[in-house]
């Protein structure tokens, strides 16, 4: 039995799952208790669990996210949401230096079991300051796990285990998905492990490496390749970008012999330069083709819809590229 | 004799704090003269001139209770209770040392006695130390948050963030300001309107205690009021005390911001002499004895120094280990 459930309500429902199973779990953040959530994820939470569970701070992301990194440390297992990762910059401080640091400083004697969740990247007409993927940048430190699922079985089951690690993970949500409706197993206790990719789709002529909201316009975009060019794309929900999931990235591109990244983030640094660089050092003798990345263009974001849609990935660019790099015209 | 309360400590609470605090003093001497000679390498903040403060406060803490600190943390090790051996391997970074020699001067931990560090990030402990009485009050085990910053942590914004929190979330948690007068090179005089460190707990309305961390007496009295009023209130606590280093920020700062006659001025109210006069005019201890306490932590700290010194540094193989908690 499945039914069909917004990926905003199986974020909720995991969160509301695991606070039942285990009372040092708690929620914290802007909004999140009496307007039940700026975006409605944490909605019915404070009228289940009360104030004490579920808590309103104010707009103050730096002391949170320490005072969260502190109850951790001494044996709670804080939800701290930020309204978007935009704000979570000011927070950066704890999150890296306190959060994924303490456990290797300390020898490994104190752990800081936190989830730091909320929306990230580009939701549509907000501009520079509000539509930054921020991917990249955790995904380069040691000590944290980052998440970003896509669909809705992804965000409850992975929420579920991030929240019962033992370690700091940032979970990576989407605004544009949190009202997508996705089919849901009706079973007990989903769990996902933290640093498993999943293959959405099997090719055979190219890898396509993606993650969170752009996994959706990537499989419109292999549907497309596929019926139109006869090209099959094997899509790879990256899901875990830290740890990446090395094994089955260069399986896939063993096979295939062609790669290509789609992210929203810029493409310096970016989670592509990660994988082409793991493509070339782990598989260079399968390549047929130059690892490609399709990212934000190299601007802040723009506000008018016309070059917000130009500095986007979408379908239409990933069939163009996906065509150019298996030399069809 | 100084001014003190009717209430006068036992002689042999005060005995045994002026062995721990001459512990303190004894052994980071000691390090000093390590890091002199290489043994030691990178920041090394020594607490010299300090000792008190942590003697005075620590002692007054209850087994359930939390701590944290800035970077200046080798005397807070010890008195948690870690052994000489194992502060000095980590500063040594020995496979002995009690981060695994993975920490360092800066990063070092007692779990056992809720003592999470040794932060390197100025105020980032001020924040962290708020969330410890936030897992206090959560759990109801009653316990407090002892939380250690400078004068110069005080100018960060992080820390108004948790004073403001902690007083709307009446969190037990005693902030202890310690005013030493210098982050690093910058006197409070330079880094602030007037100087006037105590009034920053009044816009959260937050209860203020001075103390003068010179003296180990004053020190146990306003520290016990502070920990006793934030544990029965479940509210915070500014405990402002007044205290000054001897050395340099770290052991690579030869201080040139400040005159040797003001140390010196300042070094006249030791706080581990004084202590020492205490005992011998007001409570009839014997030099002799002292001495034989001094004598005694002497041979100790020379025992730690031979078996750090010969003890191995960390196996090659523990450099990917302890990044993630299974």
């Amino acid at each position: 039995m499945t039914q069909k459930i917004t990926v905003r309500d199986a974020l909720r429902d995991a969160m509301k799952e695991e606070m039942l199973r285990d009372e040092t779990v708690f929620l914290m953040g802007e909004e999140v208790a009496e307007y039940n959530g700026a975006y409605k994820v944490s909605r019915g939470l404070f009228d289940q669990f009360g104030r004490d569970r579920v808590i309103d701070t104010p707009i103050t992301e730096h002391g949170f996210a320490g005072i969260g990194v502190g109850a951790a440390m001494l044996g709670l297992r804080p939800i701290v949401e930020f309204m978007t990762f935009n704000f979570a910059m000011q927070a950066i401080d704890q999150i890296i230096n306190s959060a994924a640091k303490t456990f290797y400083m300390s020898g490994g004697t104190i752990n800081c079991p936190i989830v730091f969740r909320g929306p990230n990247g580009a939701p549509g007409k907000v501009a520079a300051q509000h539509s930054q993927c921020y991917a990249s940048w955790y995904a380069h430190c040691p000590g944290l796990y980052v998440v970003a699922p896509y669909d809705a079985y992804e965000s409850k089951a992975l929420l579920k285990s991030a929240i019962r690690n033992n370690n700091p993970v940032i979970f990576l949500e989407h605004e544009m998905l949190y009202g997508k409706k996705f089919d849901m197993p009706d079973e007990d206790d989903l769990l996902l492990p933290l640093d498993k990719a999943r293959i959405m789709r099997s090719g055979k002529d190219i890898t396509i490496c993606t993650f969170s909201v752009s996994v959706g316009y990537t499989l419109d975009a292999a549907e497309i390749l596929a019926r139109e060019y006869g090209i099959e794309c094997e899509v790879i929900n990256l899901i875990s970008l830290r740890p990446l999931d090395k094994a089955t990235i260069v399986e896939s591109i063993k096979k295939t012999g062609r790669v290509l990244t789609v992210e929203e983030g810029w493409a310096v640094c970016g989670i592509g330069s990660e994988i082409s660089a793991i493509a070339v050092e782990e598989a260079f003798d399968y390549l047929d083709a130059e690892p490609s990345r399709l990212a934000c263009a190299d601007v802040p974001m723009p506000y008018a819809s016309n070059l917000e849609k130009l500095a986007l990935p979408n379908s239409a660019k990933i069939v163009e590229i996906v065509k150019k790099l298996c030399n069809k015209k | 004799m100084r001014v003190r309360s009717t209430k006068n400590p036992k002689k042999e609470t005060l005995v045994a704090l002026y062995k721990q605090m001459k512990t303190f003093r004894v052994f980071e001497e000691k390090i000093a003269e390590l890091y002199t000679k290489g043994h030691i390498g990178g920041f090394c903040h020594l607490y010299i001139g300090q000792e008190a403060v942590v003697s005075g406060i620590t002692h007054n803490m209850m087994q359930q209770d939390s701590c944290i600190t800035s970077y200046r943390d080798h005397s807070h090790m010890l008195a948690f209770g870690a052994s000489m051996e194992s502060v000095m391997a980590e500063l040594c970074g020995r496979e002995t040392g009690c981060s695994k020699g993975k920490g360092g001067s800066m990063h070092m931990y007692k779990r056992d006695r809720n003592f999470f560090g040794g932060n390197g990030i100025v105020g980032a402990q001020v924040s962290l130390g708020t969330g410890l009485a936030f897992a206090h009050k959560y759990k109801k085990d009653n316990g407090v948050s002892v939380v250690y910053f400078g004068d110069g942590a005080a100018n960060q914004g992080q820390v108004y963030e948790s004073f403001n929190m902690a007083s709307l979330w009446e969190l037990p948690v005693v902030y202890v300001l310690e005013d030493n007068k210098y982050a690093m090179g910058t006197s409070v005089a330079r880094s602030t309107l007037d100087g006037s460190l105590e009034k920053r707990g009044e816009p959260f309305y937050m209860k203020t205690i001075i103390s003068d961390g010179m003296d180990i007496i004053d020190v146990l009295e306003k520290s016990k009021e502070a920990i006793d009023y934030s544990r029965s209130e479940s509210k915070p606590v500014l405990l402002c005390v007044n205290t000054y280093r001897y050395r340099g920020h770290s052991m690579s700062d030869p201080a040139t911001y400040r005159t040797k006659d003001e140390v010196s001025e300042m070094k006249k109210l030791d706080p581990v002499d004084c202590l020492y006069n205490i005992l011998v005019d007001d409570y009839g201890v014997q030099d002799s004895d002292l001495h034989e306490i001094e004598k005694d932590i002497v041979s100790q700290v020379s025992e730690a120094e031979n078996i750090v010194l010969s003890a191995s540094e960390p196996d090659v193989g523990s450099l990917m280990q302890d990044i993630y908690s299974f």
